[in-house]
């Protein structure tokens, strides 16, 4: 076992029987014990007072040299280049400056905004401008990228935890044998060991954990959208688009047809800034004609919770929660939802939470920024009514 | 169709909680589950099963008591079942994990590989990718149609953010499900019994021929360096008064906080 109980230290006070994220440690006779469910996280290690948790796991071997850089990767989608691109070159920019070194950005396809990502803050742009790139390619794209790892050896390099950047980059970390931390809310540099802490959700959200990849270059994580902020833009700002050679596809897959219906476009939750959720109580398919018109008049989009895409009133892909979307925007609107943790985990690190139910013990009422007790039928139609009278004025 | 399903048994996310006070898990009664997204990967592969001929095996990496989830997926209508335990694979990241598994499916032998989108506790979404590559096969993620599927390739519907794109993949191949692709099948009273009597092999790493510095917590790149409460939610407030009111004191704040 490489995690251990000093038997004379041990006290048997239990407190990281309580720290134990998997239930792996139990109290036998006065002293604590480690079973077999045990995953070597080590999170008990730091808890124990009297020092009695021995971590034999292996520690920091030597770092492996010349990774330099911080690499974005730029997703763009019918040439148009992702917003959650931008963000990552907002926060990429900050480690960059604090590592002292440059920023990068990766851009495949063909888009006629490569220079958009200078302006946004990176210092040079490796571009694979190839109609092959256009559409998401795994294999391509990863074996792509890995090339150019190997090729440049960055330090860190960042991805949107979109539907892109989630399917390919876990190849790119299988190949290259690194560490890979997925939809991180938070990146920071720790200022001891210079390894990038990557701070993410686990258990629907429920704990927080940081994420560190100590002996293996470069860092890559993937970053949820909407967190990051932008940095600044310079329009003045001058860089260096470096054309990358394409690489041939294996032709094991093949894109047979991309299909935008008009219920799809509209749904990009992970984008949207505001979003106008409806769950059973809006009480059908009906219900949601407010809840669009409302959404638009606030420039976003509409969710669901699970009851309300059981009942087959609105599409899957609406879905917020545990089985569908995890989303966070600047505003959630919670009409007719009662909150079922299945549905909270998807929304609550949205900025403002608005709720509106007719039952007031409804749980939706504890994670909302501001709660209308109310029957949605009546309080949506006036919401609407005055904002466009607002507008007007 | 030779066809491996991956699952994986979580704990029921929505019952974990950090005590705000002590900082420390409230793990009380927290139940064992099979993670949602699996169920919906059995059932493509027994339909799949059904629409061709062929053979469909559960395979899990866990402690013992992961067993109970194959035998679940046994009462589904899964053929066979194995599950992977070994002190040496835990503390297993993605990669690890996805090393361990692709070494069991190579053992097994598969013209297709069904995961979940994601696992439920950790949602990284990447071992199934992880999978393919180290399989060197195709992955489709976010499958949410399966159209014609022959002994060759299947075509498949696969969901991103903003349009679903229509594949055509060659097989052997990996995919990863999502919800929208079909109902997941209660157990039959049939596969209840079949569950109970299975005998299920249980493999180690060498019984996978896994390279020790590949697996469990030394496999690992990456490290859980501590783990913390969410910040809590900044101030909450019902709105008081007529449907009118609260509608204006809604829409002042609103407009306070940049919404409008």
């Amino acid at each position: 076992m490489l995690i251990k109980i000093n038997i004379e230290k041990c006290t048997g006070c239990a407190t990281c029987v309580n720290v134990c994220p998997f239930g792996a440690i139990i109290i036998k006779e006065d002293k604590a014990f480690i079973t077999e469910s045990c995953t070597l996280c080590g999170a008990c290690v730091e808890s124990c007072s009297e020092g009695a948790i021995i971590d034999a796991r292996d520690k920091e071997v030597e770092k492996p040299k010349d990774f330099k850089g911080v690499w974005i990767f730029a997703e763009q989608s019918q040439g148009k280049i992702a917003s959650v691109a931008y963000e990552l070159l907002g926060i990429g920019r900050k480690l960059a400056d604090e590592l002292k070194s440059e920023l990068c950005a990766v851009l495949f396809g063909n888009s006629d905004e490569v220079q958009e990502l200078i302006k946004w803050g990176a210092d040079k742009v490796y571009y694979v401008n190839s109609p092959d790139y256009i559409c998401l390619d795994d294999e391509l794209y990863s074996k792509t990228l890995v090339k150019l790892v190997n090729d440049y050896k960055p330090e860190i390099m960042l991805a949107g935890a979109t539907a892109i950047g989630r399917s390919f980059i876990p190849r790119v970390a299988a190949k290259l044998r690194v560490g890979l931390t997925a939809d991180c809310t938070g990146l920071e540099i720790d200022k001891e060991t210079g390894n990038l802490l990557q701070i993410r959700p686990a258990f629907g959200g429920n704990i927080m954990a940081t994420i560190v990849s100590p002996n293996s270059r470069p860092q890559i994580a993937t970053v949820r959208p909407r967190v990051m902020k932008r940095g600044e833009y310079n329009p003045e700002r001058k860089g260096e688009i470096i054309e990358v050679e394409p690489l041939k596809p294996s032709g094991r897959i093949k894109i047979l047809e991309r299909v935008e219906d008009t219920s799809f476009c509209k749904v990009n939750l992970q984008d949207a800034k505001v979003i106008v959720s409806g769950g059973r109580g809006i009480g059908g398919p009906e219900g949601f004609k407010a809840l669009w018109e409302l959404a638009n008049l606030l420039g976003g989009t509409v969710g669901a919770s699970r009851a309300a895409v059981d009942e087959g009133w609105i599409p899957y892909a609406h879905q917020v929660g545990q089985t569908g979307k995890t989303v966070c925007p600047k505003l959630y609107i919670a009409c007719g939802i009662s909150g079922a943790v299945q549905h909270l985990v998807g929304m609550q690190s949205s900025d403002i939470i608005v709720a509106i139910n007719k039952d007031p013990n409804a749980p939706i009422f504890n994670i909302a920024t501001y709660g209308i007790v109310g029957d949605v039928k009546i309080i949506l139609p006036l919401l609407i009514k005055k904002i466009q009278e607002g507008v007007s004025l | 169709m030779r066809i491996i399903v991956c699952i994986k048994q979580v704990p029921d996310v929505t019952e974990v909680k950090i005590d705000p006070k002590t900082n420390t898990l409230i793990r009380e009664g927290v139940p064992s589950i099979m993670n949602p997204y699996d169920l919906h990967a059995i059932e493509a592969a027994l339909e799949l099963k059904e629409a061709t001929v062929g053979k469909v095996t559960a395979i899990t990496m866990g402690p013992p008591q992961a067993e109970e989830v194959l035998r679940e997926a046994i009462s589904m209508g899964v053929d066979d079942a194995i599950l992977l335990t070994d002190r040496r694979f835990a503390g297993a990241d993605t990669w690890a994990t996805a090393y361990t598994l692709s070494m069991a499916a190579r053992k097994i032998g598969f013209d297709l590989i069904i995961c979940g989108k994601q696992a439920i506790d950790g949602d990284t979404a990447q071992v199934g990718p992880e999978m393919a590559e180290f399989l060197n096969i195709p992955h489709v993620s976010y499958v949410r149609k399966i159209h014609n599927v022959s002994s060759q390739e299947m075509i498949i519907e696969r969901l991103m953010d903003d349009c679903y794109e229509k594949i055509q993949v060659c097989l052997p191949a990996l995919i990863t499900v999502v919800k929208e692709l079909n109902n997941p099948r209660p157990p039959s009273i049939r596969g209840k019994m079949a569950a109970k009597k299975a005998v299920i092999p249980r493999w180690n790493a060498d019984d996978i021929n896994a390279e020790e510095e590949k697996i469990g917590l030394k496999g690992s790149p990456t490290m859980v360096k501590n783990i913390f409460a969410p910040p809590p939610r900044g101030e909450r407030r019902i709105l008081e008064g007529s449907p009118e009111e609260q509608v204006d004191i809604l829409l002042k704040e609103l407009r306070r906080l940049g919404c409008l």
